[in-house]
């Protein structure tokens, strides 16, 4: 833990934690969250500091953090694609967009492609009902989307991948 | 009070009670799953719905009130489809393996589809899939088995506070693990086995030794030599129909020497040497400034809690051994040296109500170079196992009496089983060891009981030797806090793991009903007073042992086989 | 316009404080009550009301919706031409107006002139209209509609906004300022009448009397169940606590719903007024406002709202000098729909799993830790201000005998204009979706509305006429919901709708209740067993298939009899109602394989019109089981055996020579 401490990580770490003197355990999901936005993810070692921290047992906090859909315990791919299956995109044919994707990248829903570029992520409704159906990658929407639509997008986004390596 | 009807039938019962209590008190039992008295309701299960006239649904009677004027259906047609319907979903989620399951014939989940009749499979699909977990020396889980009714977390979180397991996931796919879902052996929990006990399926058992045991039986080239609990006796009848706290401690004897135990031993007798030991030590501590105060250190489950959550207290524990290893250390070298045979040919077994007991026997404090001082710990309910495989008839078999010379025991090493024993038994030797004369009343009331935290203060000669009993580690810790925070009355502190103490241990016979714990304890103080030798230090065959081997309680000898010292743990708390 | 003012609009400015002191506000507010409120003030709030401007303003719909159609880079347009011609003008960056389907929504207010709307103002058209309206032209094509503008020149041949068939028919009472104000400028809200309730109700009702004042109002929880809000108020104001606390419910989980968002967006210190006072009818010194965090923009500006009603005494210590202290925290949601339960949310915000608890005892009396605690959702509570203001017997002339006021609805779908309509209670469902929705788009023929999502259920074609009403609409086994409004049409499969909601469920379910965790998801598999081809199923499918729907209105009622909470008690629905509806649909399913809309993958099959066909090799391309062959320029061929029903080739296509096919035809024609 020390060492860990000594880390730039460590302290951006302590740095959250310290955010939240004397805390109970409400603080904990807020914790997390800050957590993950800094480090994109939620590691064993960050969830043993909150424990000592807020004085919680680990497993309480492994059980909050896996009975919310937001928290991760891997990094995210550079895109990250989510795909909105709320019943406007459904009824507009959601399920066809997601498996164009899946197709096209060969990935599953809360995977990460190997070369750590795409994490594909099925949403229950990011409220664009309007725009049905939907993507998002980072936070931009790709609205109305269709399996060219699709394709033209991936396309686009390899290309930026490859031109800034 | 309020006045309802159950079941058309008029009646009253008290306000704020709960339609289950309600029914209960009328000599109706609603089934559930998830309920258990001490623990908070959780409304998990729904198998306890129950039709209350007014209301939309079904309404759960666990945590319910009764209300003036209630009308309540506790069987209606309405509710016995909802649980039929529910235990059928229950079993298209279940392996389905009862024959093989361990609980076969004991599981709640099997008799309430017996009740009420489910005779298909009415609800096919997707089971989950789930590895069993046997990375913990104590405690088994198979989550295929787990209907998730949640008593495990409650009881680790509620009982015991250490909370090593809590749901995980969500929806479907939810079950209950440790932190990352890594092996039970890696995680704060404490191999108590509380969980076992309150588990209504096969979800939860201890880990199984019979067959290394049944191995040593049939090896012509091992002395096997057994040692029984204080508790086991009390409890192993619950197994064969008798009533709970029934003494089986003769027929258990002969019972172990019909399987084949070459010598059966009473850890009550190295209960009585733990009293020696433990005494002089106390008094030793008191007498030269020690650290105060001291803590017992015969519950393992206590021992792994204080080297995660209280390492600041490890010197307040007693350098003492548990009984357990106590019998196994001196059989292994004082019993090995005087009967002739090498330690490494003796296979030592314990039967222990107790499935921390495994774990102990298997700490690197407690391993020799070439063997260990104990080798096999049984559970009551494995030992009652090999009986019935053996085909053995309690009721038929003739008493028998322990070997000696580790079977003769006092009452103050019988009532180690019950909370509050180790503190009466020692108070005995205690008071013995200061003022040369023993009590004038040997009973210690104040320590006896199912409360979870007793205190007393004893005057012995001119000290006032203030003394508390705590079991359930909830009860420790808050206690263990108060000291923390400055509290310095107490001289000497018995903490059991268990609820009640090794009668209600995690290795017991299952059942959490109170009153059968309560004739448990009522027998073993009935043992108590129906004998004469009720002080550890009037046993005779300790007072020999320490002439032929130890010397005296504290001697070098002792330290090195008897004693040992316990440092802080790393785990994710 | 002062510079002052300019500063709180918004567009970019620090934290957009307020113009006024606490002090002024105070002063004001009850200046304001006897009617003396001082000329040179009132010439500031007619500002900030822009009812006329100083120099062209211009207004984009930044709400989620329109930066999802493009709003940001519209806005990057916007500001290059002005900087290009070197232009001033104001921006403001305002919520969404509801009408989802014309973004990029953009607003010209010239001086002299009123404020006029355009539709899908995109990056490449916005100079071309810029061009035009500075230059005194409003080009018809673009055109929404003009706002009303006393003693302004208002644009000839240009109708008005209102009388847009998407507006007329609506009542826009929570959305009154959505789309029209700042919402990132507390003085625009207060300039246009905000605050003042809050002032009022401070210096002038008791907290009792408030409750009694919603009772009467007969205002309804907006958030699904309809529990009448004044009376759990009361509860609350009953219970004994040294503490109380206020939740308001922004976890709008419902897949299709967005009002709470665009209410957010669009007006946020309307929710915070309504909060406070709520806060001070009830007695709770905290509130919380749980929100999702997939709501980024709505955080923000909430956020920037507690700020600046901080700064100007309205949340805190003594609000308005009346001796009433009530703060606002602000909770993410992490991703649980469950969450939006009562008892789920509480364990949420107390930092715990949220699994919901049996009731009682309620929240009322015992609610988020161990204290009194309302819980009532954005909507609700943005009803407060203007029914305390209106009075509650002018709110309770509005809407149905047993539903007050009006109701806000995403509308969404197969609809010709989607977005967020408010309509007073008791409108039809059917002019919902045929005059504010604009009917069913592509000549295709409605089939049924799905109201209230998951708990929700489908109304068909003929019961369209029923009104919104929380009890009429349970007759017909839907529910008013938060208010999501699915539209579907003739080519939406009942059966693959019911599939897609147990899919959310069974995932959604906390797990914790064994009907619920196990029952969901049995339905689910029954449902897909249904919709599974049957080209390779074995005799033992067959009778699982069977057996599973002789059960599956069984275990869907004792689902909804025997579960926790309102997530379980619900969850069937959207079957059972589908299956009352549209049991034609199952059975087609069931007993002839065959999806009559031709949704379901697995019971169809396409096949190339050898006409049409010009061998262009696209759809080959796409197929993802190499199903279709054929020589370039030649027709091409589907293997029939290899074609798992996708439908990449339909899409491909270019000719429209691609065929649906059922295997219901194979059968016909062998029988």
């Amino acid at each position: 833990m020390a060492t860990a401490m000594q880390t730039a990580e460590g302290r951006d770490l302590q740095e959250i934690l310290e955010r939240y003197p004397n805390a109970g355990r409400d603080a904990l999901i807020p914790i997390l969250q800050d957590l993950q936005d800094v480090f994109g993810y939620l590691s064993r070692d960050m969830i043993a500091r909150v424990g000592a921290h807020l004085h919680l047992p680990v497993s309480k906090i492994y059980g909050v953090a896996t009975f919310y859909n937001q928290f991760r315990f891997a990094a995210l791919g550079k895109y990250h694609i989510q795909v909105c299956r709320g019943t406007a995109c459904h009824v507009k044919g959601s399920a066809g967009v997601l498996d164009d994707i899946r197709r096209l990248l060969t990935l599953e829903p809360g995977e990460t492609s190997r070369d750590g570029l795409f994490s594909l992520e099925v949403v229950a409704c990011i409220g664009a009902c309007g725009l049905a159906p939907v993507i998002r990658v980072n936070d931009e929407f790709y609205a109305e989307m269709t399996t060219s639509k699709i394709e033209r997008v991936f396309k686009t986004l390899k290309k930026e991948a490859e031109s800034h390596d | 009070m309020v006045n309802i009807v159950i079941d058309n039938k008029p009646c009253e019962v008290p306000a704020g009670s709960t339609i289950y209590e309600a029914a209960r008190s009328v000599g109706i039992t609603i089934p559930t799953l998830c309920h258990m008295e001490g623990l908070t309701p959780t409304g998990a299960c729904r198998i306890c719905v129950v039709e209350v006239e007014g209301a939309p649904g079904l309404v759960p009677s666990c945590s319910f009130p009764v209300s003036e004027g209630m009308k309540i259906t506790t069987h209606s047609p309405r509710v016995l489809l909802a649980r039929k319907t529910i235990v059928e979903l229950l079993l298209a989620n279940h392996p389905d393996d009862c024959l093989y399951c361990i609980r076969n014939n004991d599981c709640r989940l099997q008799d309430l589809a017996a009740d009420l009749g489910v005779r298909r499979r009415r609800y096919t699909g997707a089971r989950n899939r789930f590895k069993v977990d046997v990375s913990s020396p104590s405690v088994i889980r198979d989550p295929e088995k787990c209907i998730l009714c949640g008593k495990c977390v409650r009881v680790c979180e509620e009982v015991q506070q250490v909370s090593a397991i809590d749901f995980i996931g969500r929806g479907s796919s939810t079950h209950i693990g440790t932190a990352f879902d890594e092996g039970l052996n890696l995680s704060s929990c404490i191999n108590c086995g509380q969980c076992i006990l309150v588990c209504p399926t096969g979800a939860l058992h201890e880990h199984d030794h019979l067959k290394e045991v049944v191995n040593a039986l049939n090896d012509p080239e091992r002395m096997v030599v057994v040692q029984h609990a204080p508790s086991v006796s009390v409890t192993i009848g619950e197994e064969f129909g008798l009533a709970p706290g029934t003494d089986c401690d003769g027929i258990m004897v002969a019972a172990l020497r019909r399987l084949g135990f070459d010598r059966v031993f009473d850890t009550s007798f190295s209960a009585d040497l733990t009293i020696m030991e433990e005494g002089s030590e106390l008094v030793h501590r008191i007498q030269n400034g020690g650290k105060l105060p001291m803590l017992t250190s015969c519950s393992p489950g206590w021992i792994k809690f204080a080297e995660q959550y209280y390492p600041d207290f490890l010197d307040n524990i007693s350098s003492c051994k548990s009984p357990q290893q106590m019998m196994g250390a001196i059989i292994k070298s004082y019993f090995a040296e005087k009967t002739g045979i090498d330690p490494d040919k003796i296979y030592s077994v314990s039967i222990m109500p107790c499935t921390a007991k495994k774990f102990e026997a298997g700490r690197k404090e407690m391993l020799h170079e070439s063997y260990a001082d104990v080798d096999a710990v049984l559970t009551t309910r494995e030992l009652a196992r090999l009986i019935r495989m053996r085909g053995l008839d309690m009721k038929a078999l003739e008493p028998e009496g322990a070997d000696t010379p580790f079977g003769e025991r006092t009452t103050a090493g019988k009532i180690f089983g019950a909370s509050g024993g180790v503190m009466e038994a020692a108070l005995r030797s205690a008071y013995f060891l200061i003022t040369g004369k023993n009590l004038d009343n040997l009973e210690v009331k104040a320590v006896r009981g199912l409360e979870g935290c007793k205190e007393a203060h004893v005057k012995i000669g001119e000290l006032e030797l203030g003394v508390a009993v705590a079991s359930g580690l909830k009860n420790a810790a808050a206690l263990l806090d108060q000291v923390r925070n400055g509290r310095s009355d107490l001289h000497f502190i018995e903490i059991m793991t268990c609820p009640g103490g090794c009668i209600a241990g995690g290795g017991q016979p299952l059942s959490t009903d109170l009153n059968a714990i309560t004739q448990r304890m009522q027998s073993l103080y009935a043992i108590d007073a129906g004998e004469t030798v009720r002080a550890s230090h009037e046993n005779e065959s300790i007072k020999r042992l320490y002439e032929e081997y130890l010397g005296s309680p504290l001697s070098k000898k002792s330290h090195h086989l008897l004693h040992t010292h316990y440092s802080s743990r790393e785990v994710m708390l | 316009m002062t510079s002052k003012t300019a500063g709180a609009c918004g567009c970019g400015c620090a934290n957009g404080s307020s113009v006024f002191t606490p002090e002024e506000l105070t002063a004001w507010f009850a200046a304001s009550e006897s009617g003396k409120l001082e000329q040179g003030l009132c010439e500031k709030l007619s500002l900030l009301r822009r009812e006329d401007v100083l120099k062209p303003t211009i207004y984009l719909g930044m709400g989620t919706c329109g930066l999802g159609a493009g709003a940001g880079k519209t806005l990057k347009a916007v500001r290059a031409w002005l900087d290009a011609g070197k232009l001033d003008a104001d921006i403001i960056e305002v919520g969404c107006i509801g009408l989802c389907s014309a973004e990029p929504i953009m607003d010209i207010q010239l001086p002299g002139r009123p404020r006029v709307s355009f539709t899908k103002v995109t990056e490449q058209e916005a100079p071309n209209l810029l061009e035009a309206v500075f230059e005194g032209k409003v080009p018809e094509a673009a055109v929404l509609g003009q706002f009303n503008g006393a003693g302004l020149t208002p644009w000839s041949d240009t109708p008005l906004l209102k009388e847009h068939p998407f507006f007329a028919p609506q009542t826009r009472f929570v959305l009154a300022q959505c789309g029209e104000i700042d919402p990132s400028s507390m003085d625009e809200y207060i300039a246009h009448g905000g605050y003042r309730t809050l002032a009022r109700a401070l210096a002038e009702m008791s907290p009792e009397a408030i409750c009694a004042a919603v009772e009467q109002s007969g205002l309804r929880g907006r958030g699904g169940g309809g529990f009448p809000a004044g009376r759990k108020w009361k509860f609350a104001r009953a219970a004994e606590g040294d503490q109380k606390y206020l939740i308001c419910n922004a976890d709008e989980g419902d897949p299709g719903a967005f009002m709470d968002r665009a209410v957010i967006e669009g007006a946020p210190h309307r929710l915070v007024e309504g909060m406070i006072i709520a806060g001070y009818a009830i007695g709770a010194t905290k509130g919380y406002v749980y929100i999702r965090a997939e709501y980024p923009l709505a955080i923000e500006r909430l956020k920037k709202a507690f700020a600046q009603a901080r700064a100007a005494g309205l949340l805190g210590d003594n609000i308005l000098g009346s001796g009433f202290h009530f703060d606002i925290v602000l909770k993410m949601g992490a991703g649980a729909f469950v969450c939006g339960e009562e008892t789920a949310l509480i364990h949420s915000v107390e930092g715990k799993r949220g699994m919901p608890r049996p009731r009682p005892p309620f929240p009322a009396v015992r609610g988020a830790f161990g204290k009194p605690t309302v819980i009532n959702n954005v909507e609700t509570l943005a009803n407060v201000p203007p029914i305390l203001a209106m009075g509650p017997e002018k709110f309770a002339a509005m809407g149905t005998s047993n539903s007050k006021g009006t109701k806000v609805f995403a509308l969404s779908g197969k609809v010709a204009r989607t977005g967020l309509v408010e309509v007073a209670m008791g409108t039809s469902i059917r002019s919902i979706i045929f005059d504010i929705g604009g009917g069913i788009p592509n000549g295709r023929r409605f089939k049924a509305v799905q109201m209230g999502g998951p708990s929700g259920g489908c109304i068909p074609e003929q019961h369209l006429d029923i009104e919104v009403d929380y009890d009429s609409l349970k007759t017909v086994g839907a529910i008013m919901g938060s208010g999501g409004m699915v539209v579907m049409d003739e080519d939406t499969c009942m059966v693959d709708v019911a599939k897609f909601f147990m899919d959310f469920v069974q995932r959604e379910s906390c797990g914790k209740c064994i009907p619920c965790r196990e029952g969901t998801r049995r339905i689910l598999e029954i449902l897909q067993r249904i919709t599974r081809g049957y080209r390779n199923e074995t005799q033992e499918a067959t009778l699982e298939r069977f057996q599973g729907i002789m059960y599956m209105e069984r275990l869907a009622k004792v689902i909804k009899d025997t579960s926790l909470c309102g997530l379980g008690q619900t969850a069937p629905n959207p079957v059972l109602s589908t299956l009352r509806w549209f049991r034609d649909e199952y059975e087609a399913h069931i007993y002839e394989r065959r999806c009559p809309a031709g949704v379901c993958q697995e019971l169809r099959y396409f096949t190339i019109d050898q006409e049409k066909c010009i061998g262009c090799t696209l759809c080959a391309k796409r197929c993802p089981t190499g199903a279709i062959v054929g020589e370039a320029k030649q027709a091409h061929y589907i293997l029939v055996d290899k074609c798992i029903g996708c439908g990449s080739c339909v899409t491909a296509c270019r000719v429209d020579a691609v065929q649906l096919r059922q295997f219901e035809d194979e059968l016909t024609t062998v029988q």
